[in-house]
């Protein structure tokens, strides 16, 4: 096949705790297929050229959510971007902004499990439900209200987007702030009481200032900007009309 | 985990927006481009006397203190945001700059349009 002949340059960050003093770039030539992702670079790379780079990856299908990686400046999912789009030029591939360095491309990802933990991302039943009460019932329109937002696949991309969280990790972030209201949202769900302490502080949904690029870079159109600018409004409402009627904290 | 005053200086932000989404580009249109060169109105449309008269009538005062009010808090919010991810963070010189000025103009805006 004459297109194996063609090669790129990719720059690769590379940081081994133990050996290197601080991140350095490492520049490889790959040849590549038209259709190679920047993942199956990386492979060739890891099985051809140096074994000692380190990535993350499962699907290869952006499903998995594990190949988050910042490709020339931006934060994108390997497994869903193309060396074709790059060459002739060189691209440069490094781990996901915001986030401490853990070794090569791989990320410390503790502070965004914590925090994914902290908002419960599950849905916690109103009241205990017997079995002869069956399943739950939920009309298309009580789906919609939640559906887009249940797409998330934790991949980190809108962290390493957001400006707020690369300032002050405290802020919760667009994703799991994203996901908060995919179960808050949910007719099935009687959680939203336990959830929205975090939600109406300055941790939660008012630390976002607009910024939107989370929703740009998510791969699987979660828009987080949108779930948030939603709950700024209904913070804001619940915020003055506790006063009126007064409905239990955190509600 | 506290609960965030921000709703306070947010909803008028947010009704700022709004009403600058809504109105801006037609009031720059209109007091700025149409009403000066002629086109498409008359210059007298926005004669003394008929603004004078606007401003008397309580839905004119309404109306005028809103777009100058709303917009303000709306574009002092913005800033304020703008500053923090410049790297100039929340702190008593930042607030006292983006929330004082507009709401002495607040006060001065209410103070001047509600006797006229
Ligand atoms: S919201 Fe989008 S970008 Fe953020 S973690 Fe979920 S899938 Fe990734
Ligand atoms: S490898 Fe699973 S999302 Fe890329």
């Amino acid at each position: 096949m004459a297109d194996t002949t063609k090669t790129i340059e990719i720059e690769v960050l590379r940081y081994r705790p133990e050996q290197d003093k601080e991140p350095f770039f490492q520049t490889y030539t790959v040849p590549f297929e038209d259709d190679w992702s920047v993942l199956q670079g990386l492979q060739y790379i890891k099985d051809d050229l140096d074994g000692t780079l380190s990535f993350r990856w499962s699907c290869r299908m952006a499903i998995c959510g594990s190949c988050g990686m910042m490709i020339d400046g931006k934060p994108r999912l390997a497994c869903r971007t193309f060396l074709r789009h790059y060459h002739p030029n060189k691209l440069r591939v490094g781990p996901l902004e915001h986030f401490p360095i853990e070794r090569d491309l791989v990320v410390v990802v503790e502070d965004f499990i914590r925090k994914l933990e902290s908002i419960k991302p599950y849905i916690i039943p109103k009241e205990p439900r017997k079995l002869e009460q069956g399943e739950y019932l939920q009309t298309p329109a009580q789906l919609e209200q939640f559906r887009q937002f249940s797409g998330c696949i934790n991949c980190m991309l809108c962290y390493a987007a957001c400006p707020q969280y690369g300032l002050d990790s405290k802020f919760t972030g667009p994703g799991v702030l994203a996901l908060m209201h995919r179960y808050n949202a949910d007719s099935r769900d009687g959680g939203r009481g336990e959830r929205m302490a975090l939600g109406h502080s300055e941790e939660g949904f008012w630390g976002c200032t607009a910024v939107t690029y989370c929703s740009e870079v998510c791969p699987k159109d979660v828009d987080p900007a949108n779930a948030i600018n939603q709950n700024k409004m209904g913070s804001a409402i619940d915020y003055f009309l506790r006063f009126v009627a007064p409905r239990g904290a955190g509600k | 985990m506290t609960r965030s005053n921000a709703p306070l200086v947010w909803s008028l932000f947010g009704a700022g927006g709004v009403l600058a989404a809504l109105v801006g580009p037609a009031l720059v249109f209109v007091t700025g481009i149409a009403v000066p060169a002629g086109i498409l109105m008359s210059h007298d449309l926005m004669s003394y006397q008929r603004m004078f008269g606007f401003a008397q009538s309580w839905a004119g005062k309404i109306i005028i203190l809103a777009v100058i009010v709303l917009f303000l808090w709306h574009a002092a919010l913005r800033i304020f945001h703008m500053l923090h991810d410049f790297g100039i963070h929340p702190g008593v010189a930042s607030k006292l700059i983006c929330f004082g000025l507009p709401f002495l103009c607040t006060v001065a805006a209410f103070y001047w349009v509600l006797p006229i």
